[in-house]
């Protein structure tokens, strides 16, 4: 695999990776809340079915980059994204791009997992409902499914009528996860999934994404450069705003081009 | 992930998107009717005690504003009685909870041990929760004896016998009357006065006071060197909240009060409260009473909003302090 | 120096103890009222209480007052507590830091301690008079009235509590469903009400510990009614203002009914007040 990090051969000035097809492309992309410069001028292709993980110190951006990706900052007055990002060639920017149809598309599971006060299956079942009309069998075997993927299943499906609540951290993460999948979605958003984790739930959460990359584009964003290197095939770096540096995950961590990537990654930062 | 197992095509996904906007929007109108209802609520009250009173309020301004003769038989209403009356007992009740409440409030953030607070606490709202009508009956039935017998002969005979101040203790021990009301008034608002105290002494961030303490500070400095002046606005508004409080309530001061026009100088003497006079009278007053007694309610409202209105003006001052 | 000190440390322990000599003052009158109202109400609480009407005055009961009182507050309830907690929705979610919200904050709060009287002549005016100019005086009074007037009483602590404890809620609850594509409204009162459905409950069960005590606002709506009455726009007895009455009586054995009343009130009142806070310390813990 090579990595054009700095110079981008074909496309425009895009920072970009050439292994597999293009998933999501960004281009120019700036973002400004309450007159804060938050992201400048970003552009990365992201690639489809693998994992791409956004690292860089606290403040940098990275979350602010994964939340353009579902349009979930536009809930919040004060926030503008400008700037291109396509998804399958089409801007999700543009205000005429159906947020249904976005959120179909894009999953996103949060830092902290945040069940919604129900039984498990009508945690997954919910958002199923919403967007498509399904049969009680269908229903209960997309359920199955979303849990299946999920790595969850052996250890709910005796009490998918309980409170999602009762579950312990790391299953409640999974079921994030699955209640995202379960929509069928085309990219997955991680936003640092196993921060709230113990060791064993987080490594329970890398090895199923590992699992899920197989059907989906997963991008995630992580404080944890151990985590980013053992789990992404690609590695973006971001600071102050910028991408510095986006390239395979074994060349960003072995031989970076930059000198703030090394500085970053080999904890020599500020 | 191929474009034919997308749950939905684009132009479906679109008219749902559209079906889900309207819902919003209908969703969120009927929200804020019921937020306006509110603001309805409390504009409909001065509007209708407005129109209600307006026969006394507008044709017979001056009378009922300056004068103190109350006589539905010779269709008389001169209102100064009950606003005297409303006044005072309220001023009293604040001169006597203020300090009372301030004590609870500092016993209970910063000298009981902490096993103690929360049932000593749950304990002083529990007096707030007491309906105000069991206050009149305790206040009628045993606070009233107990005054005649063993305060009020008192006060006569010591502040009583002081110049100038004397004429305010001046006069039978009939147990019924301003003062008492004051007092019992002043049971009422303790919780909700120490309660707000209570809740914004615990806003003093704890490197304030132990960098008074550093300095060798007692706790008595502490709370008033550092704590009261830091919460000083917020205790003000709490202040304001109990006299609101004190204003408007009925049922405690109605069957103390002795139900006088008369404005006299003694405190120990029987006299009327605006919303006392309303509860008394009401339902047997016809045409011009009736609009005298609305007209009665409607000054009661506009004294309590502005007294409230000042309170919380007062305790969002120390919410912004916190940065929220 | 010496001097100084004694002095201050003087000074500190009288503050402190007249502190302490304040809690009790305020512990003592709990105490007496707790203790009157028990001690004078239970002699005649009995079985006629419940069975017998105040039409028989002194050889009566309450029965129609209680009656009374649970119809009046369960229509009050049923009226405040949707428009509230819609209300408490609309500034939690939609006006959290509007001008708007913050004018209805505002105002909601000054309706919470405004004088439950001047509700009450609110309600005569805008209830009471017209329905009797509608009917030609054949209804005037009305338990409907009376209902009005205690949601007036019920309605801000409902909005209160519902805009408090749906600000509790994280905001990565509301980001996970709209990223599932569910729309606002559908995320408002399938998640985040269930949510907060404890604590929006806690502020229900506080406007009813708040209104079932209400006299003042009952006197001229739902006025009040020797005989037992169910309908919506008879005259109806409740049991604040048939103790009201009752202590303006003479007669003694009037009083001790009054006072059976009394209890009968408070007990349900401090319970109410003690459950929410149960509830809400509850609700406390599951959240942090």
């Amino acid at each position: 695999m090579t990595s054009f990090a700095a110079t981008p051969p074909t496309t425009a000035d895009a920072q970009t990776t050439t292994a597999s097809r293009t998933r999501i492309q960004v281009r120019g992309l700036d973002f400004h809340y309450n007159g804060f410069h938050a992201l400048k001028q970003i552009s990365m292709d992201i690639p489809e079915r693998k994992v791409t993980a956004i690292i860089g110190p606290s403040g940098c951006g990275k979350s602010t980059l994964l939340r353009v990706f579902n349009r979930i900052y536009a809930i919040y007055p004060g926030q503008v994204a400008s700037g291109d990002v396509l998804l399958d060639g089409e801007n999700i920017l543009d205000p005429r791009y159906s947020m249904n149809r976005l959120r179909s598309k894009v999953g996103m599971v949060f830092q902290k997992p945040v069940p919604f006060p129900m039984t498990i299956y009508e945690n997954i079942a919910y958002g199923i409902r919403h967007h498509e009309k399904l049969k009680r069998k269908q229903m209960e075997e997309r359920v199955e499914e979303a849990l299946r993927s999920a790595a969850l299943w052996d250890e709910v499906k005796d009490k998918l009528k309980q409170s999602a609540l009762g579950l312990s951290g790391g299953q409640q993460q999974r079921l994030c996860i699955a209640r995202g999948i379960a929509l069928k979605p085309e990219v997955l958003l991680l936003d640092e999934p196993t921060s709230a984790l113990d060791p064993i739930a987080t490594g329970r959460i890398e090895q199923l994404i590992e699992e899920l990359k197989k059907t989906f584009t997963i991008v995630i964003v992580t404080h944890n450069m151990q985590q980013a290197a053992r789990v992404s095939d690609h590695t973006a770096f971001m600071y102050m705003g910028e991408l510095i540096e986006f390239g395979d995950t074994e060349k960003i961590f072995t031989k970076p081009d930059k000198k703030q990537t090394e500085d970053y990654i080999t904890g020599r930062f500020g | 992930m191929n474009a034919t197992s997308l749950p939905a095509e684009p132009r479906e996904s679109d008219q749902r998107a559209q079906r889900d906007a309207r819902h919003d929007r209908i969703f969120r109108l009927i929200l804020k009717a019921c937020a306006l209802l509110v603001l309805l609520a409390l504009l409909g009250a001065a509007a209708s005690t407005l129109w209600g009173g307006r026969e006394v309020l507008f044709g017979h301004t001056w009378e009922f504003l300056t004068t103190s003769d109350w006589n539905p038989v010779e269709n008389k209403y001169g209102a100064l009685g009950p606003i005297f009356g409303t006044l005072v007992t309220s001023i009293i009740a604040i001169v006597l909870a203020v300090p009372i409440s301030f004590g609870i409030a500092l016993f209970l953030s910063e000298i009981a041990p902490s096993w103690l607070r929360t049932p000593v606490a749950t304990a002083i709202e529990l007096l707030a929760a007491i309906p105000s009508i069991i206050y009149g009956m305790w206040g009628l039935f045993v606070f009233v004896p107990f005054m005649a017998d063993h305060v009020e002969p008192k006060l006569s005979a010591t502040l009583g016998q002081l110049p100038i101040i004397g004429a305010l203790f001046d006069g039978p021990p009939l147990g019924l009357g301003i003062l008492t009301a004051g007092i019992v008034l002043a049971v009422m608002i303790i919780p909700f006065i120490s309660s707000v105290m209570r809740e914004v002494f615990q806003t003093v961030p704890t490197r304030l006071k132990e960098s008074a303490y550093a300095l060798g500070s007692t706790k008595w400095e502490v709370v008033w060197d550092i704590m009261l002046p830091y919460t000083r606005s917020a205790v003000i508004g709490g202040i304001f909240l109990g006299l609101g409080r004190a204003l408007g309530e009925t049922m405690a001061v109605t069957f103390v009060l002795g139900n006088s026009y008369d404005i006299q100088a003694s405190l120990l003497m029987p006299g009327t409260s605006i919303s006392s006079s309303i509860a008394n009278e009401f339902n047997e007053a016809v045409g011009t009473h009736r609009s005298a007694l609305i007209a009665l309610g409607f000054l009661l409202f506009v004294v309590t909003f502005i007294v409230l209105m000042i309170a919380r003006l007062m305790l969002r001052r120390l919410s912004r302090k916190e940065g929220n | 120096m010496s001097a100084i000190y004694r002095r201050r440390y003087a000074t500190n322990i009288i503050a402190l103890t007249l502190s302490g000599i304040a809690t009790l003052i305020g512990l003592t009158f709990l105490a007496w009222i707790l203790w009157i109202t028990i001690s004078r109400g239970i002699s005649a609480v009995g079985v006629p209480l419940f069975t017998k009407i105040t039409a028989y005055a002194d050889q009566g009961g309450l029965a129609n007052a209680i009656v009374g009182s649970m119809l009046i507050d369960l229509m009050a309830i049923l009226i405040c507590a949707p428009i509230g907690v819609l209300a408490g929705t609309y500034l939690a979610e939609y006006a959290r830091r509007t001008k708007l919200g913050s004018v209805i904050r505002f105002l909601n709060d000054i309706l919470l301690s405004a004088p439950s009287i001047v509700l009450g002549l609110f309600v005569y005016v805008i209830v009471v008079l017209p329905m009797t100019s509608i009917t030609n005086g054949s209804v005037s009074f009305s338990a409907f009235a009376g209902a009005v007037a205690l949601a007036l009483i019920g309605l801000p602590v409902i909005v209160r509590t519902t805009d408090e404890m749906l600000q509790l809620v994280p905001g990565t609850l509301r980001e996970a469903a709209l990223s599932l594509g569910i729309p606002q409204w559908k995320l408002t009162v399938q998640v985040l009400m269930r949510a907060s459905g404890s604590g929006i409950a806690t502020g229900v069960l506080l406007a009813l510990a708040r209104l079932a005590g209400e006299t003042a606002p009952l006197l001229f709506t739902a006025f009040g009614n020797n005989y037992m009455a169910y309908g919506l726009l008879d005259k109806m007895a409740s049991l604040p203002v048939s103790i009201y009455q009752y202590t303006n009586d003479p007669n003694p054995a009037m009083h001790a009914i009054a006072w059976a009343g009394a209890l009968l009130i408070t007990l349900f009142v401090l319970a109410l007040s003690l459950l929410t806070r149960l509830f809400f310390a509850r609700k406390k813990v599951n959240h942090d």
